[in-house]
């Protein structure tokens, strides 16, 4: 059984969003610690990709950050590593299909493995494309996690069929970002998900304020927050952890 | 060429957010009723011909011929249609399909501006919205094409991220497509792409090819020994090669930008120095540094400083029916500079590529041998950069 589903068995789940070497790989692993201790449920580690094409101003900013800081797959293998001594919750990638493609797929999940990641997330990597790192995931153990956005429609069953981990849904139209309002009738799309997969399902994008998260995980089984984490990071830089730690505390408490 | 989940080889794809799946899909539906579709292609050709000025001319150029002293050399005249280049025939094509889908606005990505000016010249026709994607450091370099464009009545948006230039403004545009779709067609300008882009731009672009074909036969009775054309996405190049695939004889030359050398990191050339990979949609080839970052590219020429090559140019290189030759910054503007004086015809930057490879292999080739060399565009947006890469200061 994926060990994802650890990730659900504390009530509503709270899903952060690190990218990985902003503003450098220390700062990294104190964060996710502070993340894991403040109760986080599953922590995704952003690996930077130099043109992140489903990504708003903010997480564009950490990836431009930390490319320039000299931060490399093989550094955040080895930060992971170190991190895993200690932190417990299920991790998981969130990167480009190009990064893991030119790493060489086996390789790379071959890593992964070893590193004791539970799952990647491709935003780039659609249903129709999956089977080319379907098989290879499933050989060593990792899932690769579906996306569903407001647009899937006819689409919502089929993926959700072939699911594995957890589910992403796409909160809104467009790029990550914080939004205002979110206008997506998500119950419809959980209602067409439940109706074909036992597997968990969690909304993101858009999502920063506590009030958001308790109304998003309440249509869904989690919430998760990107660009309002990564602001901590553009804000604080180095001093980032202590933010980020009480931040994911007022978001886990609001989800309890 | 294509096959059915749109790949050329290993390459092509879809590789786009799960936002955007319904949206190529819902495009390949239409792009397949309508290609067949009797009245769509009869408005298709009358805009091509009444509108955009088709056929374009395939001209003898006898001076550079006998200049040169071995292959007969033709230009193909993509540089006289309405707009001044040959970005105009898939941009009415897409603009005509994206009216019949109910779509009321177009948003595209331009390097030299050339595709941004096409597109915005097609809404305005058609009484569409348009909002133009264009690195910052593109609309400094062709300055005069952001004028024409607003001048057309659209929105330019500069884009500062990542290098500023044409694959950033291709992921902008990419990014505004996700936030709105259900009104909005992007219209890509390249061969590039998820499926069915790069069948749909190179269906449109094909006229080239099948008009050369047909001009050269009246003319000469014969196919050409060469056909030569620049690559960035490589929209002009599949165009003027797609009719001649299957005619073995015929040798397809694709163009790429080198910049400063192949041997440098100031490059564009994507099969001399990149490597499989996947980006903006597509399998292809990419440059890209050892963990798959895409890389800083440079060229002289905005329009192919692009750090990929279409799908199916990536599987003609492949399968070994085209081929890839490198050309330098110098070396075009030395091709730009000899065909003004030559045969008083400026191309763009980007088809100077193409005219300076020509001048390397027409001299070693018969006096009965046949090239045809694409001009891709017109010269006139380049002619203040090209003077100050001579160290003269002239602005616009």
């Amino acid at each position: 059984m994926s060990n994802i589903k650890r990730a659900f068995a504390n009530g509503k789940a709270f899903i952060p969003f690190i990218t990985c070497g902003d503003p450098d790989l220390t700062t990294t692993a104190t964060a996710v610690r502070a993340a894991a201790a403040n109760g986080a449920d599953l922590i995704e580690l952003g690996i930077p990709f130099s043109d992140p094409t489903a990504e708003g101003p903010v997480i564009q900013g950490a990836n431009l950050r930390a490319l320039s800081g000299g931060v490399t797959t093989d550094k955040i293998f080895a930060c992971v590593r170190e991190i895993r001594q200690d932190v417990k919750v299920p991790l998981v990638f969130m990167t480009y299909a190009n990064v893991v493609f030119s790493y060489g797929a086996e390789k790379f999940l071959a890593a992964c493995r070893d590193i004791a990641i539970d799952g990647i997330i491709l935003p780039d990597l659609p249903f129709e494309e999956k089977a080319e790192f379907q098989p290879i995931c499933q050989k060593y153990g990792i899932d690769l996690i579906s996306m569903i956005a407001p647009t899937s429609q006819n689409r919502i069953a089929m993926i959700a069929r072939k699911a594995a981990g957890f589910i992403y849904i796409v909160s809104s139209l467009g790029v990550t970002g914080t939004r205002s309002e979110i206008t997506t009738d998500l119950a419809a799309i959980v209602q067409v998900v439940r109706e074909n997969t036992d597997v968990p399902c969690a909304v993101g994008f858009g999502i920063a304020t506590p009030e958001q998260a308790k109304k998003m995980a309440g249509l869904s089984d989690g919430a998760i927050v990107g660009s309002a984490i990564v602001k901590l990071f553009e804000q604080y830089g180095k001093d980032a952890p202590q933010y980020v730690g009480a931040y994911v505390k007022s978001m886990k408490d609001a989800l309890r | 060429m294509t096959n059915p989940n749109g790949r050329f080889g290993v390459h092509g794809g879809q590789y786009i957010p799960e936002t955007l799946m319904n949206a190529v899909i819902e495009l390949e539906e239409a792009y397949n009723h309508y290609k067949n579709d009797p009245e769509f292609n009869r408005e298709l050709t009358e805009l091509f011909n009444e509108y955009a000025g088709r056929p374009s001319r395939l001209y003898f150029a006898a001076k550079m011929t006998q200049d040169l002293g071995g292959a007969k050399i033709y230009l193909k005249r993509e540089d006289l249609n309405h707009t001044g280049a040959h970005k105009i025939n898939n941009v009415l094509g897409q603009a005509l399909l994206a009216k019949k889908m109910g779509k009321t606005r177009l948003i595209a990505e331009t390097g030299a501006g050339q595709h941004g000016v096409a597109t915005a010249t097609a809404a305005a026709l058609m009484g569409m919205e348009c909002v133009v994607f264009m690195g910052e450091e593109d609309t400094k370099r062709q300055a005069l094409n952001v004028y024409r464009m607003r001048l057309l009545g659209a929105e330019v948006i500069p884009v500062k991220t990542g290098t500023a230039t044409l694959k950033d403004a291709v992921s902008e545009a990419m990014r505004e497509w996700t936030t709105r779709i259900s009104d909005t067609h992007y219209c890509l300008g390249s061969v590039m792409g998820p499926h069915p882009f790069p069948t749909i731009v190179r269906d449109f672009q094909a006229v080239i090819s099948k008009e050369i074909k047909e001009q050269l036969l009246a003319r000469e009775g014969r196919l050409p020994d060469a056909v030569i054309a620049c690559v960035g996405g490589g929209s002009n190049a599949i165009g003027s090669f797609y009719n001649f695939i299957e005619d073995k004889g015929v040798r397809l030359i694709g163009c790429e930008a080198a910049g400063r050398g192949v041997d440098t990191f100031e490059t564009a050339a994507t099969i001399a120095t990149g490597r499989l990979g996947i980006f903006h949609g597509m399998k292809s080839y990419f440059c890209q540094d050892k963990y798959g970052q895409i890389a800083p590219v440079y060229s002289i020429s905005a329009g192919l400083d692009y750090p990929g090559i279409g799908p199916e140019h990536a599987y003609l290189h492949d399968i070994g029916r085209a081929e890839y030759v490198p050309v330098t910054d110098d070396e075009a503007v030395c091709a730009f500079e000899y065909l003004a004086r030559t045969e008083g015809i400026i191309p763009a930057i980007e088809s100077a590529h193409a005219v300076a490879h020509a001048m390397k292999i027409a001299p070693q080739m018969a006096k009965d041998q046949i090239i045809v060399i694409t001009i891709s565009g017109r010269g006139d947006k380049d002619c203040a950069a090209i003077a100050r890469y001579r160290g003269e200061d002239i602005h616009e």
